[in-house]
């Protein structure tokens, strides 16, 4: 009898312990996701060693602050070079720019400002007193202030040459572009692909090996598709891709097109295969009741099964966006251009997305391009957190009608 | 009136014109141009699936072909050997492969105690409540793009490694890092497809173990663990395929150049890595170093398609036992 509970208390004691270690790994896993999140956040505000190249006692007569407009024009004039002034006086005359964007224009074109160095949010805010000790120590000519990079200068501005100044307009237009056209390409031809196989294909051979085909293409990872995106769009098609046979001469066949094409069969399986449970989904008496009515098999099919199926197909689709968005690897391939100053103007034009840019920022070795990819990061995240939120709303919605 | 008139007449008008009596009053399909055209197209659609694995194949057999006819190639140096310098004319695959197998070994070795402990948890003790809010949470996780991943790696897990273990030991691009990292983006994959494996159990075998007097972790590994096996190593085969086939991540944080090491701390990279460096660059479409990333492509295709297959048979299997 003794030894008969003290066993069972062991066995329980035992119970308990591997539950503990069993929650444990489930909040390994949440954890980590905090952590990931964290990590970004930590990254994308803090203080910041910003330094003028160009000592500002050489260049202009008072200190910056106490500046006319007209005065700080005088300087810009005299120290940029001729044709750079009159571009920038094309862009927007001088004459009509307010006190707060010459004194920008000042300290990025004239003093020429620099990043010397960075710190994350947590260091500024309990190390504050060490960081400007060593600031002041190490860079005494240079100001050290707090600075968030996601801001909506990053946002909007397009790519430069100094961190400082360096957004993503071209990165987040380049994405947009890619994924629009992506979509349009992929949504009919993966819908058409999910009707045929769930309302037309019978057991014929050729209808399985599609269907055992397309689970197997879901599993190919998503560089394989880069090198058939290199070789078929980029390379064989390159006088299509290109906009040659459009009249556009000046690009090869790295351009939008192609990445969308190429994204497009990347996506096709995700999108074939849920919208094909969206349609099982269906229930057959409303087949049934339409073919009872007369309709013919397509009648059936866009008046009935499709607006039923409808919400389950969108919400797939988002989510196969979000995959698109989200992916680098294909588009490296296929040859995302690592610096796109201007706006993409086409379906051929060269391009880069988002990812790709923080992946070139993670490529960079001085500390700032870190807080760049930090600050692009969260608005990848922000961008997928949006979408998905729709894919949520779209289910609940789909669930609360059949 | 006029359709009983002409049944009446029926046979003697068969013999004279037998075509046109049938056409008028058959119950066999009337032809529908749009809806064979309509159907023509969704078939289209559907085997455009099969034009692409054609074309993957096609592409990634015919530039390797080419790299393995090349006279400086041999078959014997690409398998058999350890140095990956394209530069130098050195092709040993394994320099590669090793990379790519140690990365996937570590993420592995995170994913699996960790996805599996939290599809059990999930599974069998947590409430339905926290379980709604758990499963979605992990499902995150699993949402996150790769890039980010790797971003993660090199400026959060890489500093602790070098940190714990020493600024000499730990190189700044490092396979244990992009592991360590690619473990948690298979984690939320092990621990949502294991439990959904562990979930399809069916409950009166639980409820036989415990009414035989089992505890709660006896039950979960003696009775429904076992049942779900299957599951669960399609989980496990499905993960290695998507490490594998990772390229972000090691592209980020394990380092270019390739290396054969065993030394997880050290730069060295991997196949994916190898081929989103060259192809990044300018390389010229006929060169030897262009034909190399599709034999290596090449690799990486059969070895995750293996893998997948095995794995979907695997649950195809085990779905037969269940349902």
């Amino acid at each position: 009898m003794n030894t008969h509970s003290s066993t069972l208390s062991a066995r329980h004691r035992i119970g308990k312990f591997w539950q503990m270690l069993l929650a444990a790994a489930t909040i390994v896993g949440i954890l980590s996701l905090i952590v990931l999140i964290y990590n970004v956040v930590n990254e994308a505000a803090g203080l910041a060693v910003i330094q003028y190249s160009v000592d500002p006692k050489l260049v202009l007569p008072k200190p910056l602050d106490e500046l006319t407009n007209e005065e700080m024009i005088a300087a810009i004039e005299e120290n940029l070079s001729k044709g750079a002034y009159q571009r920038a006086n094309t862009d927007q005359p001088f004459n009509t720019r307010t006190k707060s964007e010459l004194t920008k224009f000042v300290q990025e074109r004239v003093l020429e400002e620099e990043v010397k160095g960075t710190w994350s949010l947590t260091d500024s805010l309990f190390k504050a007193d060490q960081i400007r000790a060593d600031a002041a120590k190490n860079y005494p000519k240079a100001r050290l202030e707090f600075r968030q990079w996601l801001t909506l200068d990053f946002i909007t501005q397009p790519m430069s040459s100094n961190p400082l100044y360096s957004g993503i307009r071209t990165a987040i237009l380049g994405s947009f572009f890619v994924i629009v056209l992506t979509i349009v390409i992929a949504f009919p031809v993966g819908v058409g692909a999910a009707i045929y196989l769930e309302e037309y294909a019978g057991h014929h051979w050729f209808n399985r090996i599609i269907q055992t085909n397309i689970d197997n293409l879901a599993g190919v990872p998503s560089i394989v598709y880069g090198m058939l995106g290199l070789a078929i769009f980029v390379r064989a098609l390159e006088p299509f891709t290109s906009g040659a046979i459009f009249g556009i001469l000046d690009s090869n066949g790295r351009t939008i097109i192609s990445a969308a094409l190429t994204m497009a069969l990347l996506i096709l399986p995700l999108i074939i295969i849920n919208g094909q449970e969206a349609i099982r989904a269906v229930p057959n008496s409303l087949r049934q009741a339409s073919y009872g009515l007369g309709a013919t098999r397509w009648e059936t099919i866009w008046h009935h099964v499709l607006p039923n199926s409808l919400p389950g197909i969108l919400t797939g689709t988002i989510l196969a966006i979000s995959r698109a968005i989200g992916e680098t690897a294909p588009l490296i391939i296929v040859g995302a251009s690592t610096f796109i100053a201007f706006d993409p103007n086409g379906l051929f034009a060269k391009f880069t997305v988002l990812p790709i840019q923080i992946y070139n920022f993670t490529q960079q070795p001085q500390d700032e391009y870190r807080n760049l990819a930090a600050a692009a990061i969260l608005v990848l995240l922000v961008l997928l957190l949006a979408l998905n939120s729709m894919a949520i709303f779209l289910r609940n919605r789909f669930s609360n009608r059949l | 009136m006029t359709l009983q008139t002409e049944a009446a007449a029926a046979p003697r008008l068969t013999s004279e014109r037998p075509q046109n009596f049938y056409g008028r009053t058959s119950l066999s399909k009337r032809p529908r141009p749009l809806e064979s055209l309509i159907q023509s197209f969704l078939f289209l659609c559907g085997a455009l699936s099969i034009a692409t694995t054609l074309g993957i194949v096609y592409v990634l057999g015919q530039e390797s072909l080419q790299f393995f006819t090349n006279p400086e190639v041999s078959l014997t140096e690409f398998f058999f050997t350890t140095y990956w310098q394209p530069e130098a004319g050195e092709y040993g695959i394994w320099a590669l492969a090793n990379s790519t197998f140690i990365t996937s070994l570590i993420a592995m070795c995170v994913a699996v105690p960790f996805g599996l402990g939290a599809a059990v948890y999930l599974s069998e003790y947590a409430s339905p409540h926290a379980r709604n809010f758990l499963k979605p949470t992990l499902e995150i996780l699993a949402g996150v793009p790769t890039v980010v991943y790797g971003y993660f790696a090199l400026t959060f897990i890489t500093p602790i490694l070098r940190a714990v273990f020493g600024v000499e030991t730990v190189e700044i691009y490092n396979m244990a890092s992009a592991g360590l990292v690619m473990g948690i983006m298979i984690l939320p994959l092990i621990s949502s497809m294991s439990e959904d494996a562990l979930h399809a159990v069916p409950r009166s075998l639980r409820e036989a173990a415990f009414g035989l007097g089992a505890t709660r972790f006896e039950v979960s590994t003696q009775v429904v663990a076992p049942a779900a096996l299957s599951g669960v190593t399609a989980a496990f085969i499905l993960g290695v395929s998507r490490a594998v086939g990772e390229t972000m991540i090691v592209a980020i944080a394990a380092g270019s150049g390739s290396l054969f090491t065993f030394n997880p701390f050290k730069a060295a990279e991997t196949m994916t890595g190898y081929i989103a460096r060259l192809s990044g660059g300018d390389v010229s479409y006929a060169s030897l170093q262009y034909q190399s990333i599709f034999a290596v492509g090449l690799m990486l295709f059969l070895v995750t398609l293996v893998l997948n297959i095995i794995s979907r048979r695997i649950v195809a299997r085990f779905r037969e036992v269940y349902e």
